[in-house]
């Protein structure tokens, strides 16, 4: 089966913090994904910007509606995601919980097989 | 949804073994629904020809075998399940079995026994993925075999909220991918406490609900010691399993004491204990000895151990009081909480030592978490009480009145104001 894991966290741009703060945290996703690669389960992997980078989209009287900013406006937003390959959920929460172990809030989502 | 005297029987092989025939169909067909309606189908077949052809040697068997082919019928009729179900058209028991052959026909022929997959199913309706309503609903529904109604009555709950409850955690073990399987020993520990949990809470519900009525909670208690005996069956030497299941049959001894005529609750210190059920009494006492020898004591063994010398004192006063302390002090340091070091407290008053006793039920009026809490007032007057310090005991009771509105709680707090100021 396939599980995403969706990180999520403080609404801020990761890309403008001082580089001393960054490195660790992307040592520590570095050596996850190597993780997930040598063990065969990764299938793709993303950080996002900010949600005020985002444009959401709506249909409005068969019109599409731009509006600037994301879906739900909220403090903690989507901060990126592991698609991953498991058996099962046990394994897929596995990954999740050693991933909010330095990301601290991971929803892991079953992803519907479309084959 | 049966009659006739093969109804009765078909309807004590499925109280007895629901559990055990929904674990073998869940292992063998990989899903929940499908080992239900598959289940469903066999019960029908067995009301049509058990009261002619005779109940057969081993019915849980039978049905257990003939729903697995009522399963390959469905799969084969239904081409939206093919897909899904491909594998199990590939069992190597049935594969090439033909189709269109009435399943019970052939069954006679394989006097099978069916493999103890309970374990799974257990820790499966507890995985923690599941919220506690669902793990609780679904337990009662697949392992216990209660209908949907019944746990609706049980919780107070609509019936159809309780059926999308259910419809809900199933389709989220399938969806989610929850597999079926007993915990690694790694995680072991920490699964078993949620299992724990959901059976502790449905004894709970029963034997100290206040809504519903008496049978229905019944009901939950015979059920939740059901379903710690089929864990305590299935795990002889974890001393948590079988502390639990001691300290339910401990408490439910005493249930035919613990109410007067009129419904209301009588305290432990006023019950007729020739009330108690002895038998209970017995094997909770028994199941503490193995506990002992197991020689670790979990939240539950403790709470069992409490119970037993409760259960085995000749009266209140007689209880060995030194040594319920003593266990409540090894609880207070598994299981810390407030209400554990209430009784504490009251132990340690009952014990002799009733300044000791007062100051630390003082302590907990004094903190944050218990301020508003009725019972540690009550107590309180209660120690003051047994002390002969009628108005300060008086004054407790007036305070723990003015913090509960509960009418019951009410009545019982009236008639110890009434006995101290006689």
């Amino acid at each position: 089966m396939r599980y995403m894991l969706v990180i999520y966290g403080n609404d801020e741009d990761w890309t403008q913090r001082p580089a001393e703060e960054l490195a660790p945290v992307i040592a520590e996703h570095e050596s996850f994904g190597e993780a997930l690669r040598n063990a065969g389960k990764l299938v793709a992997s993303e950080a996002l910007y900010p949600s005020s980078t985002a444009t959401t989209v709506r249909m409005k009287d068969g019109e599409p509606l731009l509006t600037d900013g994301p879906y739900l406006e909220s403090k903690e937003q989507i901060g990126g995601f592991y698609l991953i390959e498991a058996a099962d959920l046990d394994e897929a929460l596995e990954w999740g919980k050693r991933l909010a172990s330095f990301e601290d809030t991971v929803s892991v989502w079953p992803v519907i097989n479309m084959e | 949804m049966v009659n006739g005297a093969g109804g009765v029987i078909i309807e004590d092989v499925v109280r007895e073994h629901h559990g055990r025939m929904m674990a073998a169909l869940i292992k063998r067909l990989g899903d929940f629904d499908l080992a239900e309606e598959s289940l469903q189908d066999a019960l029908e077949t067995a009301i049509e020809r058990w009261p002619f052809e005779g109940v057969p040697e081993n019915p849980a068997g039978w049905l257990v075998t003939v729903a697995r082919r009522r399963a390959i019928d469905r799969i084969r009729r239904d081409q939206s399940r093919r897909s899904k179900y491909e594998q199990i058209l590939h069992d190597p028991v049935l594969h090439g079995e033909p189709a269109g052959v009435d399943p019970a026909d052939v069954v006679s022929e394989i006097p099978e026994s069916i493999p103890d997959e309970r374990l799974r199913l257990i820790f499966t309706c507890c995985h923690p993925s599941l919220n506690l309503h669902a793990q609780v609903a679904l337990a009662l529904r697949t392992l216990c075999g209660l209908t949907t109604r019944e746990i609706a009555r049980a919780f107070v709950v609509p019936e159809p909220t309780m059926a999308q409850r259910i419809t809900r955690a199933k389709r989220k073990i399938s969806g989610a991918g929850i597999p079926f399987v007993v915990p690694g020993t790694e995680e072991l520990e920490e699964r078993l406490d949620g299992v724990l949990r959901v059976i502790y809470l449905v004894f709970n519900e029963g034997h100290t609900a206040t809504e519903g009525d008496d049978l229905v909670r019944q009901q939950l208690c015979d059920e939740a010691i059901r379903l710690g005996r089929m864990l305590a069956e299935l795990m002889p030497d974890e001393p948590e399993a079988l502390g639990l299941l001691a300290l339910m049959l401990l408490n439910d001894a005493r249930t035919s004491a613990r109410l007067d005529a009129d419904g209301e609750s009588i305290p432990l210190d006023e019950q007729d204990r020739n009330l108690w059920d002895q038998a209970k009494i017995a094997e909770g006492v028994m199941l503490m000895r193995r506990v002992l020898r197991l020689g670790q004591m979990g939240q539950y063994g403790l709470q069992g151990a409490i119970a037993a010398l409760h259960a085995e004192a000749e009266s209140y006063e007689l209880t060995d009081w030194a040594q319920i302390v003593r266990l409540y002090g090894f609880l207070m340091q598994v299981a810390p909480s407030p209400i554990v070091e209430l009784n504490r407290a009251i132990a340690i008053a009952q014990s002799g030592d009733a300044t000791a006793g007062l100051a630390l039920i003082d302590d907990l009026i004094a903190g944050e978490e218990l301020r508003d809490y009725y019972l540690l007032d009550a107590a309180r007057g209660d120690l003051l009480r047994r002390s002969g310090r009628a108005d300060e005991a008086r004054q407790s009771f007036q305070r723990a009145m003015e913090k509960t509105h509960n009418q019951a709680a009410q009545r019982f707090i009236q008639r110890r104001i009434r006995e101290v100021t006689g």
